[in-house]
């Protein structure tokens, strides 16, 4: 074999070891799917029949995958958040408590002015959901770059101060005047004007923020690959010291990534209340708002590999499993918590076969003579390659 | 209204109270501060505590035995220590988030098992107050200290306990220098992967039995979500503790007595938003984690890899 030949047969081998690692994820999933079958076998169900109905209640009709775009919708924002701030290696796990701030923030807002056309108020209740996340995500933010506080602990306590704010509201000051009235006292603000409302595909409650999310999910590619600020988050992510020595504020960038992480996820809570329900209602948990939204959209992105354009055909996967969940609750009678439970263990799957994937790129790179080069730094080579 | 929270019962009360509601914050913590000492975090901790107080909550109301219900969620959280150690030590996945999928695990496991195998909510008899022999009459003191079960007696005792195996056994040693220089502890042919699968399989235990005395012994009976956040609040303990045992007691009373306080306002009909008390906890774990970190030095190898040579 000539030596030019040998070259291009290694550079196949890389293509295709590169493929195969790209397919991690689903690897993941799929072993998470495989360890709910033996759950479901235990549990007395068959676990061809559960995943079938599980499947056809997600995908099976128009109006079902109508449904799953519902529910990828706030996965897709909050994991496009997840996105840029684990890239910039801040673990933020606040999406719930962002998603409600964001929704109080608009709900009121909403309530309150009605004179409005209804395309402006629809765009300052988008401004202000940004802006009740920024200020949930902002808060850990400053608290990590500058007292040095974990993210992740400071991020699950601000849901929970969320959730109590948003009990608080909805009890008392926010309460629709009817049921304040009532002896029901069902906690929940009354709705929202019909021009207040995101424009829907009927007759299915698929809303406009889904094409608005996908917009996002480009110009947050744009974002992490092509603008300045990006790179800067990227490099922080991979080396806080490293990028100290090139300049860069690392604590500026590291309140930036929150801020934007939160950011999305509280547009994200706006779009529940704008584009699904109109109205604002809690059963006392964080999920009763959110379907648990803030921790399954950053399943989403990992899955996505971190991906904004990945976590796009990522959150429908996961919004399908959601959706198909309670079909397959009424099928086979097992709960649909069960998804919560897969969802769990895609993550721990996929954290894992970072592993994998890690040497693998190790290997071929030690195979290609460039040995010196540590796998983040080939990774942040390969990147750059691709911008 | 206020002075009501002055009266001597009350104030006995909530002091009694409040050394109750420790027994989980101590459990949780103490096992966190083990597997931090070696270097690995574990966020899983609410997870492990959801399913353990789940099965501890089944096995007693099928055996009646609260002992087995104890043993069972110590075998829980045993196999989730493992398999946190595993892909942490020998897949090096990212701690913060793999703690992560494990809570999310937890959270639907129990869930799931909760609706399918009780569904209904059901009371279960769990552990009952001893009374200590002679202390537990002393007027106040007696009332307060020595009228508890037998999960709170124990949280109490492993303070000690943990702080004497931490400090003044070979093991202790080991498990302090795994987290602060593991390329030393290795060159000298101590298993480093060994002591951390240890430690991270001590702390499931623990959080097993955190969850249990929530379940049986504290409340008896299970919710889904019961924890409400306290096995974050335990992990966030370890850092406001300065990762020793004697300075985490005082951070679980802290915070057990707010805890019981804020029971305590709703219960009387204190005019503050009941929202607002329960709201408090988690206001003081920022303010502390705020206060404190930025002092307290954690353990050096805390959340690093540790990959041997060649």
């Amino acid at each position: 074999m000539s030596p030019k030949q040998a070259t291009a047969d290694l550079h196949l081998k890389d293509r295709a070891g590169s493929i195969f690692d790209q397919l991690m994820p689903i690897f993941a999933t799929l072993a998470a799917l495989l360890v709910g079958a033996i759950f479901l076998v235990l549990l007395g169900a068959n676990p061809l029949t559960a995943y079938g109905a599980l499947a056809q209640g997600a995908f099976g009709s128009f109006n079902a995958f109508a449904e799953t775009l519902v529910k990828a919708t706030p996965l897709l924002l909050v994991g496009l958040g997840t996105c840029i701030a684990y890239r910039g290696s801040v673990m933020n796990i606040g999406g719930e408590g962002q998603m409600i701030i964001g929704a109080i923030l608009s709900t009121w807002f909403g309530l309150t002015f009605t004179e409005l056309p209804g395309w402006l108020a629809i765009v300052i209740a988008m401004l202000l959901g940004i802006l009740g996340g920024m200020i949930w995500g902002g808060i850990p933010g400053i608290l990590k770059a500058y007292f040095n506080v974990n993210e992740i602990l400071s991020t699950v306590m601000m849901n929970a101060i969320a959730v109590q704010i948003m009990n608080f509201l909805m009890r008392g000051p926010m309460i629709d005047p009817v049921q304040r009235e009532a002896s029901s006292q069902i906690p929940q603000t009354a709705r929202l004007l019909e021009s207040y409302r995101l424009p829907r595909l009927s007759p299915t409650r698929l809303h406009l923020g889904l094409l608005i999310a996908i917009l996002l999910a480009v110009a947050v590619y744009f974002l992490l690959w092509r603008t300045t600020l990006g790179y800067r988050i990227r490099a922080v992510g991979q080396s806080q010291p490293a990028s100290k020595y090139g300049g860069i504020d690392v604590k500026k960038h590291i309140v930036v990534a929150l801020l934007l992480s939160g950011a999305f996820a509280g547009l994200a809570g706006m779009m529940q209340v704008y584009g699904v329900n109109y109205r604002m209602i809690t059963d006392g948990s964080a999920t009763g708002f959110t379907g648990n939204a803030g921790f399954n959209g950053i399943v989403a992105a990992l899955f996505g590999q971190l991906h904004p354009l990945i976590t796009i055909p990522a959150s429908v996967l996961f919004g399908g499993l959601l959706v198909g969940a309670n079909a397959m609750q009424r099928v086979v009678q097992v709960p649909s918590a069960l998804i919560t439970a897969l969802n769990g263990l895609v993550v721990v799957f996929v954290v894992s076969s970072e592993f994998f994937r890690k040497r693998s790129q190790k290997r071929r790179l030690s195979q290609s003579g460039t040995e010196q080069a540590k796998p983040e730094e080939a990774e942040m080579q390969q990147e750059a390659g691709e911008a | 209204m206020i002075s009501d929270l002055l009266s001597a019962t009350v104030i006995i009360g909530i002091i009694s109270s409040g050394i109750r509601l420790a027994t989980p914050y101590l459990f949780a913590s103490i096992g966190e501060m083990f597997g931090q000492r070696s270097g690995v975090l574990n966020l899983g901790v609410e997870g492990q505590m959801l399913l353990g107080s789940f099965v501890a909550f089944y096995v007693t109301l099928e055996t009646n035995n609260v002992w087995l219900g104890v043993l069972a969620a110590m075998g829980v959280g045993a196999l989730m220590g493992l398999a946190m150690a595993f892909i942490t030590i020998n897949l090096h996945a990212t701690q913060g988030i793999s703690g992560i999928g494990f809570y999310l695990f937890g959270m639907g496991m129990s869930n799931l098992l909760f609706q399918k195998l009780v569904g209904t909510v059901e009371g279960v008899k769990g552990f009952q107050k001893i009374s200590v022999p002679l202390l537990g009459k002393i007027p106040v003191i007696g009332e307060i200290f020595f009228n508890h079960n037998a999960l709170v007696y124990l949280a109490f005792l492993l303070v000690p306990v943990a702080w004497f195996v931490l400090n003044k056994t070979t093991l202790g040693l080991k498990i302090r220098a795994v987290g602060e220089n593991p390329e030393a502890v290795d060159s000298l042919g101590v298993s480093v992967a060994g002591i951390r699968y240890l430690t991270v399989i001590m702390g499931g235990v623990f959080s097993g039995i955190a969850g249990a005395s929530l379940s049986i012994a504290l409340l008896n009976v299970f919710q889904q979500n019961m924890t409400a956040g306290q096995g974050f609040i335990a992990v966030a303990l370890v850092y406001f503790g300065g990762w020793k045992p004697f300075g985490i007691l005082g951070g679980a009373l802290l915070f057990s007595m707010i805890n019981a306080l804020q029971l305590w306002i709703q219960v009387l009909g204190i005019p503050i938003p009941a929202e607002l008390a329960v709201m408090m906890p988690y206001i003081l774990t920022i303010l502390v984690l705020t206060l404190s970190v930025s002092k307290g030095q954690g353990p050096s190898a805390l959340t690093k890899v540790f990959e041997r040579e060649g």
